[in-house]
């Protein structure tokens, strides 16, 4: 049962309206800092929430989410390096580039399950990033500088901060909406179900393959819109940001956050970016520190901050 | 014809040295069902250990066999401290509190060695080259790699084949709790298997310290090879992770040597010289994704073993 003054949703009311406030605050004399440090947040939870419809709701262990984020990425800094600049290109391709990544992927990845599934797509995401970081005509390992964000017609401007912030924002709150549907629908309760028993669910008739496959795309492709959010906002595309260990990162923020429920990857985003922010201020070797917690959190707090939350209304 | 055969023994070399990093992979995966990503990070402390205990005992042999031991320690004393916690739970707890070790090790190596990466010499009898053909000469140290993997190779068949401890170890892996009841100390197996792999992944990392750099993150471009291998030989399994390590040393060796050259016969200079280096880096995943696509399993599935 969730009431409306439960712990969770006081904490989740709370946290939309400091985004949403954030940019005010920012104009009355905050540090322009927070807004940089909090569109890129925005920009990671809307990938966590792309990863978390495969990795919570559908079981899908992907090791491997990060290329998505770098092929959106590229296909921004390439067309804008060829001379596309309008955004009503860009995106769509970017999109499309995603999409059919994850299909061909997903297709060869979900014949497996388990461990092997890990090894796979983590496999197929370095792949890609040895091709992106081969590309010598574009920039290669150094990257590729973006001089020019994506155009839109007025009014929307990408190089207003605030207002790509905001657009940022809607994306992200769009998306999970889109994803809270997803899972509520037939479809979704189906992939939930594959989770669960993938047997039972063949059994009594539901092609499983297909539903995860297109479930992998969808993901895929959302996570190929965050790529797309992400290069307008450092003007900058390299190889680094579908490392491996970026898909890494991206699977922290899920567990963190609390796997398969919706505000879970948001919670879970701010937090880790939050605390590398913090961490990184105290010393040099951050990752030190963040390591072992890491491994706590594992071992002793498997429903991430969604569930402790949860535990504190329930409690 | 010289630079083929060359090609061929430096491809047999790397895979050999995949081989050594892929079977403790696959020997912790398979008896103790644990996926392990700081596998790497155990390949980068090897070569660390063995760089510095080279230079402080001033001899390689002495210096290696103490870093060997240094890694079998850390492994032993990693299983106690967290591995032993992460048994029997979810593979995705495994992922994540590995990815946290990942951290971790790299970061601490950056804080005791500092960011520069360090070179392991070469002693002057190992530094030469032999001919072993008439008119090809061929690298002492590589041809060496070779023979001592080779003989890992052969310790570790007859360890887990032939021997008593490996008779525990495979009951270990059908059935943990009957082995427990039967009066085995599990733990003490269990522990003594994952410092072997450390020790196997330690011993790859300062082989390949000379020819490369020793620097932070080394272990993790190699891992992915290795997860590579292992997924290509059927996890679990030690005999597909020789066979797919030397299949996938040769393809990616002789892939970046003479790809680009048959891609020249195909298309115009300048397109062949631009898309090689990214397709030559493609020929093993292609080659994994073929076998996903014929065997899910793996070319020697873990039953056959």
């Amino acid at each position: 049962m969730s009431g409306w003054l439960s712990v969770r949703s006081i904490a989740i009311v709370a946290l939309v309206l400091a985004l949403v406030l954030l940019p005010v605050y920012v104009e009355l004399g905050g540090s322009r800092f927070l807004l940089t440090l909090f569109t890129r947040i925005i920009i990671l939870a809307l990938a966590a929430v792309s990863l978390n419809l495969i990795l919570g709701y559908g079981g899908m262990m992907s090791f491997g989410h990060a290329a998505y984020l770098g092929i959106g990425g590229y296909a921004v800094g390439i067309l804008a390096h060829e001379g596309v600049s309008t955004g009503f290109v860009q995106w769509p391709v970017a999109l499309a580039a995603s999409a059919l990544f994850a299909l061909v992927i997903g297709a060869l990845s979900l014949r497996t399950r388990g461990v092997y599934f890990i090894m796979i797509t983590l496999a197929f995401a370095q792949m890609a990033y040895y091709i992106v970081a081969g590309l010598a005509r574009y920039g290669g390992d150094d990257g590729l500088t973006i001089y020019k964000r994506s155009q839109f017609v007025a009014p929307i401007d990408l190089s207003n901060k605030v207002e790509f912030y905001y657009i940022c924002l809607a994306l992200l709150v769009g998306s999970m909406y889109l994803v809270w549907r997803i899972v509520n629908s037939r479809f979704g309760l189906a992939i939930q179900g594959a989770r669960s028993n993938d047997t039972r669910m063949r059994a009594i008739g539901f092609p499983t393959y297909r539903y995860k496959l297109t479930c992998f795309v969808i993901a895929g492709t959302l996570c190929g819109l965050a790529g797309a959010l992400i290069a307008n906002h450092t003007d900058f595309v390299s190889p680094a940001m579908m490392y491996w260990t970026r898909s890494g990162d991206l699977i922290i923020m899920v567990v963190l956050g609390g796997m398969a429920s919706t505000f879970g990857p948001l919670f879970g985003a701010v937090a880790l970016l939050v605390l590398e922010e913090v961490l990184s201020g105290i010393t040099e070797y951050w990752q030190i520190i963040l390591g072992p917690l890491l491994l706590l959190v594992v071992l002793f707090a498997r429903g991430g901050i969604d569930g402790l939350l949860g535990k504190v209304h329930h409690g | 014809m010289t630079l083929f055969i060359e090609q061929c023994l430096n491809g047999l070399q790397f895979g050999l040295l995949l081989f050594l990093l892929a079977a403790g992979l696959t020997l912790v995966f398979g008896i103790m069902d644990l996926v392990n990503l700081a596998h790497g990070s155990l390949y980068m402390l090897g070569a660390y250990f063995a760089a510095t205990f080279v230079a402080w005992t001033g001899s390689f042999v002495f210096g290696v066999v103490l870093a060997l031991g240094a890694t079998l320690m850390v492994g032993m004393v990693v299983e106690v401290i967290v591995m032993r916690r992460l048994y029997g739970r979810d593979h995705l707890d495994h992922v994540l509190g590995t990815f946290g070790l990942i951290l971790f090790f790299d970061e601490l190596v950056r804080l005791i060695w500092g960011p520069e990466g360090l070179t392991l010499p070469l002693p002057s009898w190992l530094n030469t080259s032999v001919q072993i053909l008439p008119g090809v000469d061929y690298s002492a140290y590589k041809l060496s790699i070779i023979v001592v993997s080779l003989a890992v190779a052969a310790f570790l068949y007859v360890l887990v084949m032939r021997t008593r401890v490996g008779m525990l170890i495979r009951a270990g892996a059908s059935n943990r709790e009957m082995v427990g009841a039967l009066g085995v100390n599990i733990k003490l197996l269990y522990t003594l298997v994952f410092g072997l792999g450390a020790a196997l992944a330690g011993l790859a990392g300062l082989m390949q310290a000379p020819i490369l750099t020793v620097q932070i993150g080394m272990g993790e471009n190699i891992l992915i090879l290795a997860f590579v291998i292992t997924v290509i030989g059927g996890i679990g399994s030690i005999r597909g992770a020789l066979v797919a390590a030397i299949l996938v040393g040769f393809i990616d060796t002789l892939g970046r040597a003479f790809f680009p050259d048959l891609l020249r016969m195909v298309l115009t200079k300048e397109a062949a010289s631009t898309a090689a280096p990214a397709l030559s880096s493609m020929l093993i995943y292609l080659l994994m994704a073929i076998v996903l696509v014929v065997k899910p399993e793996g070319l020697f599935s873990a039953s056959g073993k």
